[in-house]
């Protein structure tokens, strides 16, 4: 019996003589389904070399003995080759692996991320978060612990991808396990901050804004860590202003302390929320200005919030040609009655 | 996109001038150099970041490491010269309140 060698030998055999008693385009396309069949048994280019001067040395009456040897030599340069060959093939291997791996972790992230949106007809509320890389280093959160209170919170872990996603794993951890009746603003980001403090690389820092919202007095009451200010729109006066609560990134020393502020909103009046991915957006023509977000907003503001923040997403979305370099995060909330 | 450190050193002092920009990419060549200088006693750096036109949290946050660095080895650390846009992400991060910054290139005052 034939062994799978001696069947491939076989084959070139017949391929090769072929081809040179008609120097045919067929001839040489069988050659091309050959390799692809080659590569599949894992068979070396030094293999190759060393079958094509077996199979020379059986026709027409065999090859002068310094081509054969020189057949040697080449299939001698030829090994690095195949060694790189062989490498590239294990590291496809791995990466395939990897890969899957990091699907399994961004599904995870997914289903922890996964959150009740409130629903209540005296707000209307948009979200949209989207990451850059399949996994994302923003982080959002609603709770609702009494009908008339709505807290939300907005986290952006500095860097992105797997580094980011874990560190804000922790976030989320360290938010769930915050007792119920401590959701005071100041005091979340106060207990979040110790957390951060201790548990991160010195480089590592977040920014967070959390705010709550009473739906039967129409207050909001907010504090910020370092995060990008978001914008207000004051309905009355058909005007966007910059919404932020200034205080010291969560991470950057143990004992900060952070000022809550009160604001009270007024029927239509909006509050946007959003990540450094919205106002770091790159364009060809350069970063894209806080102003032309606010055009862009104005543009859809007819609609409701959901709309307005997938309609915004796309948009800048389209302008980036399709590819977000940061992970983007934008919500809104705007007082219906 | 590139980074050029210039270090020049005159007594007790070590003076990095930085052009190009602080992102995810040339962070960590910062890093490297900053914190090899904040991790020595006693030690004055002075950061300029005239030539820095756009940084990036991942830089901002080499600027985090290197002022906990300094803290905890009792060196001292300065930042001159910031555009404004740079400003600004250290005015947002509220990191102007705990860092030393000499004030504006171009005077602006906050």
């Amino acid at each position: 019996m034939l062994g799978d060698r001696d069947i491939l030998i076989d084959r070139y055999k017949q391929f090769l003589t072929a081809y040179l008693s008609g120097r045919t385009e067929q001839a040489l396309y069988r050659a091309q389904q050959f390799s692809r069949k080659m590569l599949e048994q894992n068979i070396s280019p030094e293999e190759v070399i060393n079958m094509h001067s077996t199979v020379l040395q059986t026709i027409n009456g065999g090859i002068p003995e310094e081509i054969r040897d020189s057949f040697d030599f080449l299939i001698e340069v030829m090994m690095g080759y195949g060694m790189a060959y062989r490498e590239h093939q294990i590291l496809r291997d791995k990466q395939k692996a990897l890969e899957s791996e990091i699907e399994v972790a961004a599904s995870m992230q997914q289903t922890l991320l996964q959150g009740d949106i409130p629903v209540t007809d005296k707000l209307d509320i948009g979200v949209i978060s989207k990451a850059a890389k399949q996994m994302s280093g923003d982080y959002f959160h609603f709770v609702q612990n009494r009908p008339e209170s709505i807290n939300v919170a907005v986290a952006d872990i500095i860097g992105k991808g797997v580094p980011a996603a874990l560190c804000m794993s922790m976030i989320k951890y360290a938010m769930d396990s915050l007792p119920e009746q401590e959701n005071h603003p100041s005091m979340v980001l106060e207990n979040l901050n110790r957390v951060v403090e201790q548990n991160v690389d010195p480089a590592m820092f977040i920014t967070m804004f959390y705010g709550n919202y009473n739906t039967d007095i129409h207050r909001f009451h907010y504090a910020g860590a370092g995060h990008e200010p978001g914008f207000y729109y004051d309905a009355k006066n058909d005007n966007f202003e910059e919404f932020m609560a200034k205080g010291l990134v969560l991470g950057v020393s143990k004992t900060t302390q952070y000022q809550a502020f009160d604001k009270d909103i007024e029927e239509g009046d909006m509050i946007l929320l959003l990540s450094d991915g919205v106002t770091e957006c790159r364009t060809s023509k350069g970063f894209i200005s806080r102003e032309e977000i606010v055009t862009l907003i104005r543009s859809y503001m007819h609609l409701n919030a959901q709309e307005i923040v997938e309609n915004v997403y796309s948009d800048l979305e389209q302008l980036q040609d399709f590819e977000l370099r940061d992970d983007f995060t934008l919500i809104i909330l705007r007082r219906s009655v | 996109m590139n980074l050029q450190i210039q270090k020049e050193t005159e007594g007790n002092t070590d003076k990095l001038l930085i052009n190009g920009e602080v992102d995810a990419y040339t962070a960590p060549k910062l890093k490297d150099t900053l914190i090899s200088l904040t991790e020595q006693k006693g030690r004055e750096v002075v950061v300029d970041l005239s030539g820095v036109q756009y940084m990036d949290s991942t830089g901002l946050g080499v600027f985090v490491g290197a002022l906990k660095s300094s803290q905890q080895h009792g060196s001292s650390l300065k930042l001159t010269g910031m555009t404004e846009r740079v400003h600004r992400l250290f005015d947002i991060t509220g990191l102007t309140d705990v860092m030393n910054i000499e004030a504006h290139t171009k005077g602006e005052v906050r």
